[in-house]
């Protein structure tokens, strides 16, 4: 399994750049990789959706999905896709630490 | 006597009948199925269709055929699951109790969650193939289509099937050479993933054989709506693909009774162990085939190899031991890739498909992730295989959790 060292930190990460254990994650290392995704700041909108998804991960283990998303954290598709421009869904689970999310099998 | 209830006699519920059948001792169990539908289809068939490489009667046989004569089939619609008491009420008021149920409702499509499908221009220039209707619709439209803009579009994942939207634009690509006008026939895809398939190295695989073939991939794309006077899909990006005709892969969901009963996730899949298919709600139920929420490919395939380790681990369960959490997610997939040729990908929860070659003693080898003919024959054999091996639950000369034998490893 690879590692790399993100915002001062070494963590494990899988072949497609997710972290692997979510409980190495930070919110400094949020700020890091959404800049990578080409998010230059993270809004309090954004803090909303990433703890969001922290808690469902949290519960479950998995990386909600976009559906997930909209319905649980109160947010629609379209604000989805201004917040986390292209895919979303698969955007703040690799901003929150968490794995792909499982729609795509 | 102990009672079996299993809802829907698709795939998964008919294989489990017959497969549980040979194995229980039918002096102490009785087994029941519910179905609304007397026909059975072969969906994959549905792919065939618009191409005139199947017709109906290849692809629909009744139910009854398949179900052995001890196994009581009723037809009728379910109405709702009521878990807490153990027992099922059938449209019409009938209740069915059980000491144990297998849901094996499957997924169907929902093309009215996206607006502008479903509406004046369905089955004029926006269809689907993924009901058998919409399939002999699109193959009566492709008669005396005279070219134009063809785009493929995937509304949404999970979907039953990931590869058939690749191999339907394969065989366009082929079907349109056949008649002689592929020069007048624009192909795209539009799908919300990054690339042409979900796994990255047959992504980048498939993806290298789609340009090949002249087929224009329009990655990311998240349909919002279609604009069926404009001629359009738009996406949330606000991206716009312009169509003569589009072929839809509608949202896919679990059966609306699932959901219902309060037994189903946010799309009516009904959440279970992805090993053992145990319903994570309660004890007695267990979740087959496309009903399910487990991360695997929602494919008759798949669910022939959960179905070869379930039956097993059912008689454990019943009979007061632990069950073994087995299922690996193995799937195995010919994809039919057009001009008589085909490929066949395999792989699991944690594997990725890989090229390299498929051994299958008498028959194979197959060639993994690289077209050939025999992998075109192999999806074709599937289809006989389906009728008369799978369904009556025989096992198939494939081992049901994935091998690494034969691939090439990056
Ligand atoms: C276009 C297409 C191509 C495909 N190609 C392939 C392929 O090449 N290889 C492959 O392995 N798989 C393929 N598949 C997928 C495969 O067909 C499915 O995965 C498989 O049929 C799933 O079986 P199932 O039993 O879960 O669901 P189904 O076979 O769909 O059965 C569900 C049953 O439940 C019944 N039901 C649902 N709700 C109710 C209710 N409320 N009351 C009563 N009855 C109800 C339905 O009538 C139905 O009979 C394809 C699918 C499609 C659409």
């Amino acid at each position: 399994m690879a590692t790399r060292t993100i915002a001062g930190k070494t963590v494990a990460v899988n072949e497609e750049g997710f972290m692997t254990n979510p409980a190495e994650w930070t919110q400094e290392i949020a700020v890091e990789i959404a800049k990578e995704e080409g998010i230059e700041e993270l809004t309090e909108a954004h803090w909303k959706v990433i703890n969001f998804c922290r808690e469902v991960g949290a519960a479950s283990g998995k990386a909600p999905t976009l559906r997930t998303i909209t319905n649980g954290a109160g947010i629609t598709t379209k604000e989805m896709f201004t917040l986390f421009p292209k895919g979303p869904a698969k955007k703040v689970a690799h901003i929150a630490g968490l794995g792909k999310p499982e729609g795509c099998v | 006597m102990k009672k079996l209830l299993i809802l829907g006699a698709g795939t998964a519920g008919t294989m489990v009948a017959n497969r549980l059948n040979r194995m229980l001792d039918m002096d102490e169990w009785q087994i029941t199925l519910v179905d609304q539908d007397p026909v059975h289809y072969y969906q994959p068939g549905f792919l065939f269709i618009p191409f005139g490489v199947y017709s109906k009667k290849d692809v629909i046989k009744p139910k009854r055929n398949f179900i052995p004569p001890q196994i009581k089939l009723i037809q009728s619609e379910i109405e709702i699951i009521e878990p807490e008491h153990n027992r099922v009420r059938l449209t019409g008021g009938l209740y069915l109790d059980y000491d144990y149920l297998i849901i094996a409702t499957g997924a169907d499509i929902h093309p009215e969650e996206t607006p502008g499908l479903a509406e004046h221009e369905w089955n004029q220039s926006i269809f689907t193939f993924y009901s058998f209707e919409g399939s002999v619709e699109l193959w009566k439209k492709l008669q005396t289509w005279e070219g134009g803009r063809m785009v493929v579009n995937v509304v949404e994942n999970p979907i039953k099937c990931p590869v058939a939207p690749l191999e339907f634009l394969m065989l366009a690509d082929w079907f349109f050479h056949e008649r002689g006008i592929r020069d007048r026939v624009e192909l795209v895809y539009a799908t919300p993933l990054p690339g042409a398939f979900t796994k990255p190295m047959a992504s980048k695989m498939l993806g290298e054989l789609l340009v090949q073939k002249g087929i224009h991939v329009e990655p990311e794309f998240y349909i919002e709506r279609a604009d069926p006077d404009e001629k359009k899909i738009v996406s949330y990006d606000e991206r716009e693909v312009p169509f003569d005709l589009l072929v839809t892969i509608p949202l896919n969901k679990g059966a609306e009774v699932v959901g219902k009963s309060g037994l189903g996730d946010e799309l009516n899949y009904s959440p279970v162990n992805k090993y053992t298919f145990l319903s994570d709600k309660f004890d007695n139920i267990f979740v087959l085939g496309d009903a399910s929420n487990a991360p695997a490919s929602k494919a008759g395939s798949v669910t022939h190899y959960a179905i070869d380790l379930f039956g097993e681990n059912f008689i454990r369960y019943t009979s007061g031991q632990k069950l073994v959490e087995n299922f690996d997610g193995h799937a195995n997939c010919f994809l039919e890739s057009g001009f008589g040729k085909g490929l066949l990908i395999d792989f699991n929860y944690t594997q990725e498909p890989l090229p390299g070659r498929y051994p299958l003693p008498g028959v194979g080898p197959f060639t993994l992730l690289e077209e050939s003919e025999a992998n075109h024959w192999g999806k074709l054999m599937f289809r006989w295989m389906y009728w008369n091996i799978l369904l009556k639950g025989q096992e198939l000369p494939f081992p049901p959790t994935m091998t690494m034998a034969g691939k090439w490893k990056a």
